[in-house]
């Protein structure tokens, strides 16, 4: 188990340290950052100026070591345009993003569980068939189109929720709905398999065999064993959640660390966009981690291989 | 005919038709999809109340004949879905052949490649990049293509693993043959048929990451007729005239539902796996 955790925790870091140098160069592909940063009004001297002020004139190999360097010990850098620690900046605004991806994964488990274990216990029946195709129906629906077409109904046409911000719970419901929507049909199917495999087994038929209730058997000893992968997937659809916020969170104007990001994006405040890039991928390497270490502490079989 | 057959039939019959649609565009189209008139703006379909029978689904707000620029905006789905599959195909199956077929060291190095495109966020990298290099047609293509190859590489890893030890390809090593002829003759036709459904899936998932990225202002340059920049042009509108981002967000809907039937279908069809 330890050798299992050590490789495993060397191969997370390994692939922050890539996605560090990744996120690095992607900054550095357009060329002279001071240009883009003066705007078009500057003058060669501007230019000059921004360059030296902000570190730029130095070797690339020697901005990146002294970028990871101190994003090691924490620090991101500062803001072009806020003018603030980009640290700061990201954990002003996680508690949208996080609140927003914890309901989007509520939403989603407490809609795909219940309606993967129907479908299971009605396995090859219409009603499996309709709801597995109703999946695939939902996963052709474009999360920025859905949003504002419940922007629409419920916030305008209904006036049941607002269509922006966050400044009371409310405010998370409709985001929240959008981006459960495109974590349903992997959690459900995944249900529905592990449940479908679950009940086929012996100790089903043990329980039967004891005179079990129904639902005892259901839920107590079938959903028990099918629930373990439906949970690590959880983890993982909760990290492509966040990084998929940036979209969500621009329909609704929720001022998260995605929107955060795409603002940077569109005002070319370059130590902002290196930073949210490297701490999506810093959340997604640690959920993916968590995972992994859960299944394996679950399944003894996946140590060894 | 069963559901599942019904729909295969109507998801070909909706990814011909759209192709169809965008091959022969200068021909379908009623008006010049880039032609402004500043009089008729936002003007509804012809079926509601207030269209005029000219303009089959109305007016954006630049006065631009709608079902003109939603012809014109299948060109740019097929096109990004089609060269984004072709691309990240490539890569994908590329690496995904020497890490299943070479084993050992090298497929570590394949599988940690994969692990880190995984981490990458997709959709802030696309957007970085694209506003980054300049937007265009083809930087978006690129971009989709370097990012959206991992399902491909996963897929053909797994299979490349599942053939490899097969009689047919021990006969081939038998027979003398090369590592290149065993891949690419041996291999390679056996595993086409996940590969194919694969493509579709990842031409779906093209087309709907084009539209965001149109959709968040850094994708197809306007004026094109994006689906996606369609939408994100007439969200302003989209309180009084709802219509405005209900046809390009119905159009996009339709394409992504047809090519998922399809895609389905073929897996049925060919006995191929979709899930990684």
């Amino acid at each position: 188990m330890l050798v299992f955790f050590g490789r495993r925790l060397l191969v997370a870091l390994l692939v922050t340290l890539t996605v560090l140098t990744v996120s690095f160069a992607l900054t550095r592909l357009s060329g002279d950052l001071a240009i883009a940063i003066a705007g078009p009004q500057a003058t060669e001297q501007d230019i000059i100026i921004i360059r030296k002020a902000y570190g730029l004139d130095r070797p690339v190999v020697v901005q990146f070591v002294d970028w990871v360097v101190s994003a090691a010990s924490g620090d991101l850098g500062r803001s072009y345009i806020y003018h603030e620690p980009v640290a700061r900046l990201i954990k002003d605004r996680l508690p949208v993003t996080l609140t927003l991806g914890l309901t989007g994964l509520l939403i989603a488990m407490a809609t795909a569980i219940p309606i993967g274990i129907l479908a299971a216990m009605r396995e090859g029946t219409l009603f499996d068939r309709g709801i597995m195709m109703i999946a695939v129906i939902g996963q052709a629906m474009p999360s920025f189109w859905l949003g504002l077409l419940l922007i629409i109904t419920f916030g305008l046409k209904l006036g049941w929720l607002p269509i922006s911000g966050v400044d009371e719970w409310d405010g998370y419901v409709l985001p929240g709905i959008v981006l459960a929507f495109a974590a349903i049909p992997a959690m459900m199917r995944l249900t529905r398999s592990g449940m479908v495999d679950a009940l086929a087994s012996d100790y089903i038929r043990t329980a039967r065999a004891k005179g079990l209730s129904r639902a005892s058997i259901v839920l107590k000893h079938a959903l028990r064993n099918a629930a373990m992968p439906v949970v690590a997937v959880a983890a993982v659809q909760l990290g492509f959640m966040l990084s998929g916020s940036v979209v969500i969170e621009s329909v609704f104007a929720l001022h998260g660390v995605g929107y955060l990001g795409w603002e940077s994006i569109s005002k070319n405040d370059f130590p902002v966009v290196q930073a949210v890039v490297l701490f999506l991928a810093v959340v997604y390497i640690f959920l993916t981690l968590m995972a992994d270490l859960l299944n394996a502490f679950l399944d003894p079989r996946l140590r060894t291989s | 005919m069963s559901i599942r057959q019904i729909a295969g039939t109507l998801g070909a019959i909706i990814v011909f038709g759209v192709a169809l649609m965008a091959i022969f565009a200068p021909l379908l189209v009623p008006h010049d999809p880039f032609a402004q008139d500043l009089n008729l703006r936002l003007v509804p379909p012809s079926f509601m109340d207030g269209g005029q029978p000219d303009h089959f689904l109305g007016t954006d707000q630049l006065g631009r004949d709608y079902f003109s620029r939603l012809i014109y905006g299948a060109r740019i789905s097929m096109l990004i879905g089609v060269a984004t599959v072709i691309t990240s195909g490539l890569i994908g199956i590329t690496l995904g052949m020497l890490g299943g077929f070479l084993g050992g060291r090298a497929d570590m190095v394949v599988m940690f490649i994969i692990t880190c495109r995984l981490s990458i966020p997709l959709i802030l990298v696309a957007l970085a990049v694209v506003s980054l290099v300049g937007s265009s047609l083809t930087v978006v293509v690129l971009t989709l293509g370097l990012l959206l190859w991992e399902r491909f590489a996963v897929v053909t890893r797994t299979t490349v693993m599942q053939v490899r030890t097969l009689d047919y390809v021990s006969a081939a090593w038998a027979a003398g043959c090369s590592r290149t002829h065993i891949l690419l003759r041996e291999i390679l036709p056996n595993i086409v048929h996940h590969l194919v459904v694969v493509a579709t899936l990842e031409m779906a998932i093209a087309i709907l990451l084009e539209a965001a990225l149109s959709f968040l202002g850094l994708g197809v340059p306007p004026p094109l007729p994006s689906w996606g920049l369609m939408i994100s042009e007439a969200k302003d509108y989209m309180f009084f005239s709802p219509w405005v981002i209900m046809v390009p967000g119905i159009s996009l809907f339709i394409l992504v539902l047809g090519i998922n039937f399809l895609g389905d279908a073929l897996r049925d069809f060919l006995g191929a796996t979709r899930d990684a």
